[in-house]
């Protein structure tokens, strides 16, 4: 057997360790960055093989906590892409503010920037008190922060120039209080918030949706588990429900590009069709 | 060494975006072989360079989207802000992971992914910089046999990037920055290296 399948066959056998023992699986995950965040993670941790990191985690659930956190990876800013918010705002708030009651899906919401985000953003166009937002990930601790609304002043610079840029109709400063090194955002933006553990790549729907935004979450997955994600998504859609999501995704050339019309192909904005 | 290379990868930072205009104006008409391309560039840019590029060169040259497949005659450039990667030898995929050598594409992130899928059918072009990222890079793709070609520091607009290179890898070739899109040519040819 060449080298390079033995290396394959290692690295499937830690992920099956993974999944039996502790109920994670990654084995659907693009394998670039799968492979590079598992040997980064063996780089930081000293373990010279997928067989010997697999033989620890059999064990150690300790261990795992922390290569768990290193395998789901929270990169996130308020308002990131600014653009995108703002067509949000013109495009499809708009047709929501028909409706008298909207939900709201953030699938991958990490520390949860893009949840208060998107709870600015309706609280400015005065529709925040008819939504209820679900803001969910698979990694807890990433949630337990969201939950707080806190964050290291030290980005406040880059949120505020975002906010400004996606249209916001106020101050970005209106929205937290700042004390020392951090800021605290307004309770009254996490009124309609519900934080929950859940993982796209095992749980099933979430109920029927008005909007789902999984922005830079499947990039993770290979286009097998992209495909199945999309599809959950698409019904767990209502009837002319909107999915965003990131800038560098699409719809186009997966299994349920015929099942969406396109709103705006540029910041990836997509509507259910039936 | 054959001829039968199956990808290119090429990285630049400061002073880049004239290296690559210069060397994409030069490609021959037919030019094959698929190239991936990153050049650092500050997060939330839009992508006029590339279009830039992408006028001056016969080859068709696009901004990656995750899973985009890979053709041959294209030229596929990490967008800002997301790491650019060989997920197999039909498609790239796009990670927003943290930055590697301060930076976001990275080019040791993209370099290493192709290392790893292409093996020997790899070639790394390392250009003007300012930064090491890279180095590893273009050591991973040389240790698992690929070709090497780095620009020459000293005529480099910035040389730090290439000295980091040359530092830690006896690479196939040091070229002059007006050599390297002939010297490519050849290699798509058929010329034999070596
Ligand atoms: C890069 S962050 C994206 C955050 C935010 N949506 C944004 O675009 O800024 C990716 C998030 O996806 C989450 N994630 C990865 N795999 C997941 C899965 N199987 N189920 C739920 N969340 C997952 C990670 O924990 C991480 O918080």
């Amino acid at each position: 057997m060449e080298d390079e399948k033995k290396d394959n066959l290692a690295l499937q056998c830690l992920l099956d360790i993974v999944e039996k023992i502790y109920g994670y699986d990654f084995h659907e995950y693009a394998n670039a960055s799968l492979r590079r965040r598992v040997t980064g993670f063996m780089l930081d941790h000293k373990f010279d093989t997928y067989l010997q990191l697999a033989d620890r985690l059999l064990y150690d659930e300790g261990l795992f906590e922390v290569f768990l956190r290193q395998m789901s990876i929270t990169v996130t800013e308020m308002f990131r892409d600014p653009e995108f918010y703002k067509s949000f705002r013109e495009n499809i708030i708009p047709k929501l503010k028909t409706y008298p009651y909207i939900k709201v899906w953030h699938a991958g919401c990490a520390t949860g920037e893009e949840v208060f985000s998107m709870a600015i953003l309706l609280h400015e166009e005065g529709f925040l008190d008819r939504a209820t937002i679900y803001a969910t990930d698979f990694n807890q601790v990433a949630l337990e922060c969201a939950k707080t609304g806190i964050y290291d002043a030290s980005n406040v610079k880059q949120y505020i120039e975002n906010y400004n840029k996606a249209g916001g109709t106020s101050g970005l400063s209106e929205y937290y209080t700042s004390s020392y090194n951090a800021v605290k955002l307004r309770d009254f933006l996490k009124r309609r918030i519900t934080f929950a553990n859940h993982n796209l790549a095992v749980d099933r729907s979430f109920g029927e949706m008005n909007v789902i935004l999984c922005r830079n979450v499947l990039i993770y997955f290979n286009k097998n588990l992209q495909n199945q994600v999309l599809k959950l998504f698409r019904d767990s859609l209502c009837h002319k429900g909107y999915l965003c999501l990131g800038s560098k995704e699409t719809l186009r050339f997966t299994e349920v590009e015929n099942d969406f019309e396109v709103v705006d192909e540029k910041y990836r904005i997509y509507q259910r069709k039936s | 060494m054959s001829n039968c290379f199956e990808a290119i990868v090429i990285g630049a930072s400061s002073g880049g975006l004239e290296a690559f205009y210069k060397i994409f104006s030069k490609f021959h008409e037919d030019f094959s072989i698929p190239i991936f391309l990153v050049q650092h560039i500050k997060e939330g840019s839009d992508n006029y360079y590339v279009q830039h590029i992408n006028r001056a060169s016969s080859l068709d040259v696009l901004e990656a989207v995750d899973k985009i497949k890979i053709n041959r005659g294209k030229a596929y450039v990490a967008p800002p802000g997301y790491h650019l990667l060989v997920e197999d030898k039909t498609s790239l995929s796009l990670s927003a992971d943290p930055r590697v050598n301060f930076s976001r594409p990275s080019i040791d992130v993209l370099f290493d992914s192709a290392a790893h899928v292409y093996k020997d059918k790899v070639i790394g072009v390392l250009l003007t910089g300012a930064n090491s990222d890279g180095a590893l890079g273009i050591k991973k793709i040389h240790d698992l046999g690929g070709y090497t070609i780095v620009q020459n520091p000293e005529t480099a607009l910035s040389s730090e990037m290439p000295r980091s290179a040359l530092a830690i890898t006896k690479v196939d070739e040091v070229l002059e920055l007006d050599q390297i899109a002939s010297r490519l040519n050849q290699l798509d040819g058929g010329n034999n290296v070596k």
